[in-house]
């Protein structure tokens, strides 16, 4: 059976430019050989710090942003192949919620009109009840109501907002919404509203979810499957309820080891990682997290470790993991 | 004697010829060298209240009413003159976001002296020394070489400690800390807090940590201040409020984080939103979110209740059980 989204070796780089009459100086190395599939109806999160190019994958993904090399398979057809109309064409199946509901939203249309920019976008051809009907319907779908189409971005509070913005990327009824941090914005109160119609929008219209947040302990309440990057490349890709307890990547350890936990009876002050994630210019040729791992040896400065199948479901790019592989050749 | 106590803090501001109050009765105290965490969500006035007490809400406009006791003196009683020795000197303030608070066209190191000059007779040469020493402590790699780089060479966790570094330089008795690690990488939060207790436990500073994230607080606060709408709406040592929460709203808080290893579904939201300054509901100010509201709640506004030594928390629901 295909993959309801399949990515292969998907990278891009970006040119810095500066200097005199703004050369090129170097390049970014943004998104390296990122690797993963998606089934239909899972949710995968994605998470690493700031960064580690976890928006720019997603808008790889959605060719937001072309990538240099990779393909993109949505139920079988290669994304990358695609006419920019065909593209725009097929993003009704594909759909984004951003990152800050502050400038997501244009603040001199009411949600109304922001509403009604997806069927104009594609054509959709609507009498004008028709199209009340829909943001209407689509507003009541993310628990907002007929009213609040009347109001500008300004005079909702920040969850209505991002409420909007979901029923916006809902227009269009897609299979896959791309969620970029959407709730980094909130307060946690808030942030729980949002998770929960998340959760319940997904039951009801069966959707798939790609979820990109720095909040590891969000990701893994949140999704199914989560994704850690470092410095632009997937360093483990593990089942959500597996992440807790058996990590395979040093770096997803440490990253579990830096939440504060809200247990007082359970006083950590100790910091897992040293340093702070180098700068994306001019990566080492090993593996990109050897300077801040505590247990890089030799090999890991020198050679790069590719993503290897840890035998149950998930995959991770280290030489020395920590629980040893189930099947080494994979 | 007491370290700091603030009794009824009250800010009044004058918007459109309307008066309205952030913050209102606000209380609490704290002793020498402890860590008092301020937890609420944006607009509950976590930070007025820490600007309140420097007393700096004044000079944007508001009226600051009520009394804040610092060692034996009434800072809302001093004279701006009088203020200005405190602040920096025996009460420093390290501010929300290092990237903006830091002046770009001066060397680190020299913003770092500043507060040293101003407060304390020192020569240039050992105020240099002290602050590198500061640096130091603080894990600044190539101290020497960092105090003379402008604030756009540094990355965002180096800036945090310069930040912090301005705040420890002159051995205040009390910092105040408004959400100090929120701007940072979850790595890098935890090393930077890991280091900012750790210096102000050794010297025995008092510290007042305003932040939104109850892990935070979890992990380094004696005591926590639940803060709502502008109230305080519960107080306590760390361990009762977060094992024992009282006050339904800190229930509910509690509830809505997600932790690793969650079952799936089981994450609690609070309905509705928290009300802006100026539409505060009559009566209890959580009121109208409250799963357990009933005849008293709408029209009288709950008093803090002792329920026990250094436990309080405003609900009716506590009302007349212990005073």
């Amino acid at each position: 059976m295909e993959k309801f989204l399949e990515i292969n070796d998907l990278s891009v780089s970006f040119g810095v430019r500066g200097g005199l009459f703004l050369r090129k100086i170097g390049t970014i190395k943004a998104v390296n050989n990122a690797c993963f599939s998606i089934d239909k109806g899972e949710i995968v999160g994605v998470v690493g710090e700031s960064g580690c190019g976890k928006s720019t994958l997603a808008r790889l993904i959605l060719r937001l942003v072309e990538p240099d090399d990779g393909s993109v398979s949505f139920n079988g057809t290669d994304l990358l192949k695609m006419s920019k109309k065909e593209m725009r064409w097929q993003r009704r199946h594909m759909q984004m919620v951003f990152q800050d509901p502050y400038s997501a939203m244009d603040p001199l249309y009411t949600i109304y009109r922001s509403l009604c920019e997806p069927f104009q976008i594609q054509r959709i051809k609507l009498t004008k009840g028709e199209q009340r009907k829909k943001v209407d319907a689509l507003l009541e779908l993310v628990g907002l109501n007929s009213d609040h189409g009347f109001a500008y971005p300004h005079e909702l509070s920040g969850g209505q907002k991002q409420r909007a913005d979901i029923a916006r990327a809902l227009a269009l009824n897609p299979q896959f919404v791309i969620l970029d941090e959407p709730t980094a914005a909130l307060d946690v109160s808030v942030q729980a509203q949002i998770i929960k119609l998340l959760e319940e929008l997904r039951e009801r219209l069966n959707l798939t979810f790609l979820f990109i947040s720095h909040d590891l302990s969000l990701v893994s309440y949140f999704c199914d499957r989560v994704i850690v990057m470092y410095l632009g490349r997937i360093v483990e890709n593990i089942s959500a309820d597996l992440i807790g307890k058996t990590p395979y990547h040093p770096y997803t350890k440490a990253l579990i080891e830096s939440i504060f936990k809200t247990d007082p009876g359970e006083k950590k002050l100790v910091a897992p990682l040293e340093g702070e994630v180098p700068s994306p210019f001019n990566l080492p040729s090993g593996c990109v997290f050897a300077a801040r791992c505590n247990d890089a040896q030799k090999l890991c400065r020198e050679k790069l470790p590719v993503l290897e199948n840890t035998g149950n479901g998930g995959q991770v790019a280290c030489h020395f993991p920590l629980i040893p592989l189930a099947d080494p050749i994979g | 004697m007491t370290f700091l106590k603030v009794s009824d803090l009250e800010v009044e501001f004058c918007v459109d010829k309307k008066k309205i109050t952030p913050i209102e009765q606000v209380s609490f105290e704290m002793k020498k060298g402890e860590v008092l965490g301020m937890v609420g969500e944006t607009g509950s006035g976590k930070s007025l209240t820490a600007h309140a007490i420097m007393g700096l809400s004044s000079l944007v406009g508001g009226k600051i009413r009520g009394r804040v006791q610092f060692g034996d003196k009434d800072l809302l009683s001093l004279s701006e003159r009088e203020m200005q020795s405190i602040r920096g000197s025996q009460i420093a303030f390290i501010p929300q976001n290092p990237m903006t608070s830091l002046d770009p066209v001066y060397r680190v190191g020299d913003q770092i002296v500043e507060g040293l000059y101003k407060h304390r007779k020192i020569s240039k040469r050992a105020a240099k020394l002290k602050a590198l020493e500061i640096m130091e402590k603080l894990q600044i790699p190539k101290a020497n070489h960092v105090f003379q780089q402008y604030p756009h060479q540094l990355s965002g966790g180096l800036k945090q400690r310069i930040v912090i570094a301005i705040g420890l330089c002159t051995s205040p008795q009390l910092l105040i800390a408004d959400e100090p690690t929120t701007a940072l990488d979850v790595t890098v939060q935890a090393q930077i807090m890991r280091l900012f207790l750790k210096m102000t436990k050794d010297k025995g500073i008092g510290l007042l940590l305003i932040t939104h994230d109850l892990g935070v607080i979890a992990q380094v606060s004696d005591k926590i201040a639940v803060m709502y709408a502008g109230n305080i709406v519960e107080f306590g040592p760390i361990k009762t409020v977060f094992n024992t929460p009282h006050h339904p709203y800190t229930k509910a808080l509690l509830n809505c984080i997600p932790t690793i290893g969650m079952k799936k579904g089981t994450l609690d939201a609070i309905y509705g939103n928290v009300p802006t300054v100026g539409n505060y509901p009559p009566g209890c100010r959580y009121q109208p979110r409250c799963p357990d509201r009933f005849a008293p709640c709408g029209t009288i506004v709950p008093k803090m209740t002792k329920l026990a030594e250094d436990t309080r928390v405003a609900c009716h629901k506590y009302n007349g059980s212990k005073d």
